[in-house]
């Protein structure tokens, strides 16, 4: 069956955007028994625009119930590497195939604590403490996959699968189809990126305009501890490679998360605040800048909707599309590479797909074409900072 | 029971993973020249194995007449499938790449004969006969070498990408040595899900340079995984002769911790010793590396002609000397197993299956349009997400 995904030309009139590459089907035997369809997430956007294509028989939830925090629920307040590392535990106890493969994420306890505790609890197998040998040990995770395991590839900074690049790239993005669908590869690749505090050019890239292209691939990016861990549990369950961007300034982010158990959407963006005037497009660390923008820019007048894309790949474009022709402006702000960076395709998507909605041109706001310098002050103008989000926002709204 | 059914009833139990169909049609013309095929063979190697850091398996293998006669057919099978390529590449019928075996026939044999379809093989691009040996039809090879849509994979992975997951057959594989750390995962595989199965990688001797099976062979080593490399060493990288690119072309011993075995590749019983051998080694021990002895008689593919880097009277020695067909058949000849009229019959009944299995082939639809887009993603993507109040979104794209 053939199916784009991907900026797929759609016709003029949005409301015909019948997500034609999107089909949810009923429930079948994988779906919780007596669940209901509802064609919407919790995002709080309006469901049903093609009734004949989505199934609505739920109950919607509030408008202005954002994803983000749960305040008036009762929850539990952690950091986002215990979230990551709550969605890892239960997705191990939950299905004996899934494995961490990793360095120093057994004994150690994962240099960023995701897997703290694991190795004692799941035994040495389960979660594999490797040598420095990204290539061979993502291959293995990959060969593994082949066989129907589960892994969980933890790169100790997305930088260093660079050295993977050929497994991930040939192996874990083609096996299902240039074995005409005998293979799937049920692999999840995760680890930080993204410019840290001073730790030099090596350790602060920002990859995920290396992984976009390569066809086979899901990518997304996490950016508060409830879709930490509900994107993390989602990765898990897909049967698809999904490389999971988490950022090094993050993980110490506190947020109160349901007690129980979900799982998000690996398609899916995310509303974080509903506005009128401009679309901003964000991802990832920029999703706080963004904010911190946003604060500014409701005390000059503006009232930005700022969506986290989370999906890099597919583009949630429906979100999208419906924001852009709300609004008719849209900027992207992202931490990638100008040259050929997420902000890039999704640029070059929007224009494909929604160029009749808007009235200025869609700007990106990415950080510069240039290593992370070690200065600090250097540093802080590699990446894109809330007060040129801010000027960036006036001058759309020109 | 007549010579006739034990005889059956033996080629079916030790055969099964033959090309059993074939066997049974021709039986009687066998069977009638056989006192008894379940007489043991006790046969002698050609040549010692020589071994590093571990006592090598006695020269005498065990074998029966009808195994010997399976080596033989399978053999010239193998060998007629791959001249047929051969004819049919130059007709521009096979495009692209094309890496033939004929030389190597005996590797493939005689590892088949020491396992089990639950053991796992993975290889390289040479995959053809290994694809053959692990039950896979000369018509689905065909059709898949001629881009159809009946051929193992669709037709989307052409020469280098056959797979039979079925029967353990993990691939075809275009990137010289990725295909190692990819063995070792599904040798890692095997030990998490405690089967008592073993995995053969097979690289060459261009591949043994390759860093990542070092790191491969360091983490199974560690982990004692079930995994035996077989280095298929037909002395020369496409152009480079082994002692211009090798510090070291004793690739057995190269493994220093890990012991290994040197093979005479050209025959298939000592092949088929080596493998039980070496199978009943990993499953205790862990990694060992077998360097099979042998060679190629087409050049490294059909761009190659394969004369600019060695000599015609080279190629031609080796033939007259070290052929493993024709070895099999003086061993037939000497053992009087068959006459020379019923090898004869054999031959001709395996060139006319060729011929039939390329014509079936040559009939195969191309693939639809919409094969372009099938499995480069798992269908459904297998992920359903829902809220913590328990709503549900399944999104399927396709």
């Amino acid at each position: 069956m053939a199916s784009i995904f991907l900026s797929a030309p759609v016709s003029k009139d949005i409301s015909d955007f019948n997500r034609s590459s999107w089909r949810p089907f009923l429930p079948n035997s994988h779906s919780l028994s007596g669940a209901s369809m509802l064609c919407v997430g919790g995002s709080g956007r309006a469901k049903n625009q093609n009734a004949g294509r989505l199934s609505t028989n739920a109950v919607a939830t509030k408008v202005d119930a954002s994803e983000s925090s749960t305040d008036s629920k009762p929850g539990h307040e952690l950091l986002l590497f215990e979230a990551l590392r709550e969605g890892l535990e239960e997705e191990m106890e939950k299905d004996p195939k899934v494995c961490v493969i990793g360095e120093d994420v057994g004994d150690y306890g994962g240099s960023y604590k995701v897997t703290k505790g694991f190795s004692t609890k799941f035994g040495d197998l389960r979660v594999l403490d490797t040598p420095i040998a990204e290539n061979s040990f993502t291959g293995m995770a990959i060969g593994a996959a082949m066989t129907g395991l589960r892994p969980v590839i933890e790169g100790m900074n997305m930088g260093f699968l660079l050295l993977a690049f050929n497994q991930i790239s040939n192996n874990c993005g083609m096996l299902p189809y240039t074995s005409g669908g005998q293979f799937s590869i049920p692999a999840v690749i995760r680890g930080p990126g993204g410019v840290g505090r001073q730790l030099g050019a090596e350790h602060s890239q920002r990859l995920e305009s290396y992984f976009q292209s390569i066809p086979g691939l899901q990518l997304v990016a996490c950016s508060t501890p409830y879709n930490a861990k509900g994107l993390m549990k989602a990765a898990i369950r897909s049967e698809n490679p999904v490389v999971l961007f988490e950022h090094v300034l993050l993980y110490n982010l506190k947020d109160k998360i349901p007690d129980e158990e979900y799982v998000l959407s690996l398609e899916e963006a995310e509303m974080v605040r509903p506005g009128e005037h401009v679309t901003i497009l964000t991802y990832s660390r920029m999703r706080y800048h963004v904010m911190q923008a946003a604060k500014t820019l409701v005390n000059k007048g503006y009232d930005p909707e700022v969506i986290d894309i989370r999906s890099l790949k597919p583009f949630d474009l429906y979100t999208i599309g419906n924001s852009i022709k709300k609004t008719h402006r849209v900027l992207i702000v992202e931490e990638c590479m100008r040259t050929g960076g997420i902000g890039a395709s999704l640029r070059s998507a929007i224009i494909d797909n929604f160029f009749d909605y808007l009235d200025a041109p869609p700007l990106c706001l990415s950080s510069q074409d240039v290593p992370t310098p070690y200065a600090g002050v250097l540093e802080e103008w590699t990446v894109v900072q809330p007060a040129q989000i801010v000027t960036a926002v006036e001058q759309l709204c020109k | 029971m007549t010579a006739v059914s034990r005889a059956r009833n033996l080629l079916h139990s030790r055969c099964s993973s033959h090309l059993t169909p074939l066997i049974h049609r021709n039986l009687s013309s066998f069977a009638s020249n056989i006192a008894d095929t379940s007489t043991a063979l006790t046969i002698e190697t050609s040549i010692p194995f020589a071994g590093h850091m571990i006592d090598t398996p006695s020269r005498s293998v065990s074998t029966t007449p009808s195994e010997i006669l399976t080596f033989f057919r399978d053999m010239a099978t193998m060998r007629r499938m791959e001249l047929a390529a051969d004819s049919l590449y130059k007709a521009k019928l096979i495009r692209g790449f094309c890496h033939l075996y004929d030389g190597q026939e005996a590797v493939s044999v005689g590892m088949e004969a020491a396992i089990t379809k639950k053991d796992c093989i993975i290889t390289a691009y040479r995959d053809h006969c290994i694809y053959l040996g692990r039950g896979g039809t000369m018509i689905k090879a065909f059709t898949e070498l001629m881009g159809r849509s009946g051929g193992c994979s669709k037709g989307k992975g052409g020469s280098m990408h056959f797979y039979k997951k079925d029967s353990g057959f993990y691939g075809g594989h275009g990137i010289v040595g990725a295909q190692v750390p990819l063995g070792c995962g599904l040798a890692f595989a095997q030990k998490y899900n405690k089967e008592d199965t073993v995995t053969f990688a097979m690289y060459g001797d261009g591949a043994a340079n390759q860093g990542q099976l070092f790191e491969a062979l360091n983490m199974a080593a560690l982990w004692e995984l079930p995994a035996i490399l077989v280095c298929e060493n037909n002395h020369y990288g496409m152009g480079t002769a082994e002692w211009r690119a090798a510090k070291s072309p004793a690739y057995y011993k190269r493994g220093d911790y890990a012991p290994g075995l040197k093979v005479d590749g050209m025959d298939a019983l000592a092949v088929k010793q080596a493998c039980m051998f070496a199978k009943e080694y990993a499953l205790k021990n862990g990694p060992i590396i077998l360097e099979m002895d042998t060679y190629r008689y087409h050049g490294h593919s059909m761009s190659d002609p394969g004369s600019t880097y060695r000599t015609r009277d080279e190629v031609s020695g080796v033939r007259q000397e070290r052929d493993p067909i024709e070895r099999i058949r003086k061993l037939i000849l000497t053992h009087d197993l068959a006459t020379t009229a019923e090898l004869k019959e054999v031959e001709k009944g395996i060139r006319k299956e060729v011929d039939e299995a390329i014509a079936t082939a040559k009939e195969s639809p191309m693939p639809e349009p919409s094969e372009l887009f099938s499995h480069v993603y798992s269908k459904g993507y297998g992920v359903e997400s829902f809220g913590a109040d328990r709503k549900e979104l399944k999104a399927s794209l396709l």
